[in-house]
């Protein structure tokens, strides 16, 4: 089992990398379609360009291949639980020299690098148990750019939504083309600092389209991509209307006397995929179509 | 919206030229720079000694690329550009210093670099941020290395492209920026968008 689980997490590592899931590119294609700006327009394209590129000599989309975070959602009853850990370091290793992936993990106190993207805390793993016996796994490298520009605000309970609409308004002005636009923004609202952050960064797997359940909020998200996208700032920055392709938000209970507010951007090149591996060592993947 | 196509070296006269919007392709050879990289040639150059290759009429590029090492030949994987921002400090000095007249990057530069291009003659362009196999496919082939010491993505590429781009004009030789004037029109928008996100 813990090869298995180390061959799929690889195979994760370089599809995620390498070719971008459908929703995606769907969403890029329609807004180049779309987008009324020539200088926008031309951003897109060279964006739809690069993909056919990366998918057809098998190279990562961009040079950043990011930090290396894994979500597992581990059935309890899943046979090798013990392994998981391992099996993901050994797969970032392995990826590292078989994709190859950028090395991108650095000790912040020596400035040295690791050069195999593992370190530590790092690959990062999100866990959770869940009812079952198999493992789902999604391995999200998330690229530099976009993560300089993810920010977590303490806003007073009576600044609340009105006080998080305008904060996103004036950061995503603020950060203009650093974080690679159009992207997609992860919203996270309530719990505290660190859980408004983890759920703004996890409401990123969403597929693009993907609406919340609760009609109110998928309301918000949408007046919230139509705000953003009027501000003008537009693919890479340079002007248009494609500033974002999406907006999930996702909540938690707050405490009474805080609204902590955590905004995750992530760029076009929004690298994420997903399987499912069974007990009885059946694999299916889910963001893409392989056969295994 | 006109398009060009530059050879290097390019001269003050091209420059003057082109206006932000433009589309421009770069023919011959750049050299990669970031951070490391810059401060370098700036504390070489205020010790009077000279740096590894001709920047003279030539063209930066920001970009830390993955490379491949195939029976001693480097072959460029990908090389996207990163953030110009990192390297507002060093710019202006290199681009007086060098008469270094192309700089390619994501995300734009400062009032400082957009003087420094307006007063000695230079542009800088945009290559779309994360096009990494779309930069590598125009790299017909490094013709040297330095500073390796800096590490691989902080060395010195001297790269031979055939035309490189599509790259945006992004701040021209008049002192126009277009990211600053895209960040203004945003600002002036963000009234209107309050309005209607029932902000005021």
């Amino acid at each position: 089992m813990k090869d298995l689980i180390e061959n799929v997490a690889t195979k994760l590592l370089e599809l995620a990398v390498i070719y971008l899931p459908e929703d995606v590119k769907e969403a890029l294609r329609k807004a180049a379609e779309d987008e009324p700006s020539e200088v926008g327009r031309t951003q897109l394209k060279a964006i739809l360009e690069n993909i056919r590129l990366a998918e057809k000599t098998k190279t990562p989309i961009c040079q950043d291949t990011g930090t290396i975070i894994f979500y597992v959602e581990a059935g309890s009853e899943f046979k090798g639980l013990k392994h998981i850990r391992e099996a993901l370091v050994n797969a970032t290793k392995k990826a590292t020299q078989t994709v190859p992936l950028r090395p991108n993990a650095v000790n912040p106190f020596t400035g040295k690098n690791s050069g195999d993207n593992t370190g530590k805390y790092i690959p990062y793993i999100h866990w959770e148990i869940v009812e079952g016996d198999s493992l789902k796994l999604t391995a999200f490298p998330k690229g530099g750019g976009s993560e300089n520009t993810c920010f977590c605000k303490m806003l007073s309970p009576g600044e609340g939504l009105n006080g998080l609409k305008k904060l996103l308004i004036d950061h995503i002005i603020a950060v203009g083309g650093m974080p690679c636009p159009p992207i997609i923004i992860g919203i996270g609202i309530g719990g505290g600092s660190d859980i408004a952050m983890k759920i703004a960064k996890k409401a990123l797997l969403k597929p693009i389209g993907e609406r919340n359940p609760d009609k109110e909020i998928a309301k918000l998200e949408l007046e919230l991509l139509e705000a953003v996208n009027m501000t003008g700032i537009g693919p890479m920055g340079l002007g248009g209307k494609y500033t974002a392709l999406d907006v999930h938000i996702d909540y938690a209970h707050r405490h009474p006397a805080s609204f902590p507010v955590a905004i995750a951007t992530q760029c076009w090149a929004a690298r994420r995929a997903t399987a499912v591996i069974h007990s009885d060592g059946s694999v299916e993947f889910i963001t893409h179509k392989v056969e295994w | 919206m006109p398009v060009y196509e530059l050879k290097t070296p390019i001269s003050v006269e091209e420059i003057r030229k082109l206006k932000v919007n433009d589309i421009v392709y770069i023919t011959g050879i750049m050299v990669t720079a970031r951070d490391a990289a810059h401060r370098r040639m700036l504390e070489l150059h205020s010790k009077g000694e000279s740096l590894p290759v001709d920047l003279n009429g030539g063209v930066i590029y920001h970009c830390g690329p993955i490379v491949s090492k195939v029976d001693d030949h480097w072959k460029i994987v990908a090389a996207g550009p990163t953030t110009s921002t990192r390297m507002e400090i060093y710019e202006a000095d290199v681009i007086k210093k060098f008469n270094v007249r192309v700089i390619i990057g994501k995300g734009g530069m400062g009032p400082k670099t957009t003087e420094a291009m307006k007063k000695f003659g230079a542009v800088y362009t945009a290559f779309t941020g994360g096009a990494a196999v779309l930069a590598a496919k125009a790299i017909k082939k490094v013709v040297e290395v330095h500073w390796l010491d800096l590490g691989i993505p902080e060395a010195l590429w001297v790269l031979e492209v055939e035309k490189f781009g599509p790259l945006t004009v992004a701040i021209d030789s008049h002192g126009n920026n277009l990211y600053a004037s895209v960040k203004e029109e945003a600002s002036k928008n963000a009234i209107n968008i309050y309005r209607k996100l029932g902000l005021e």
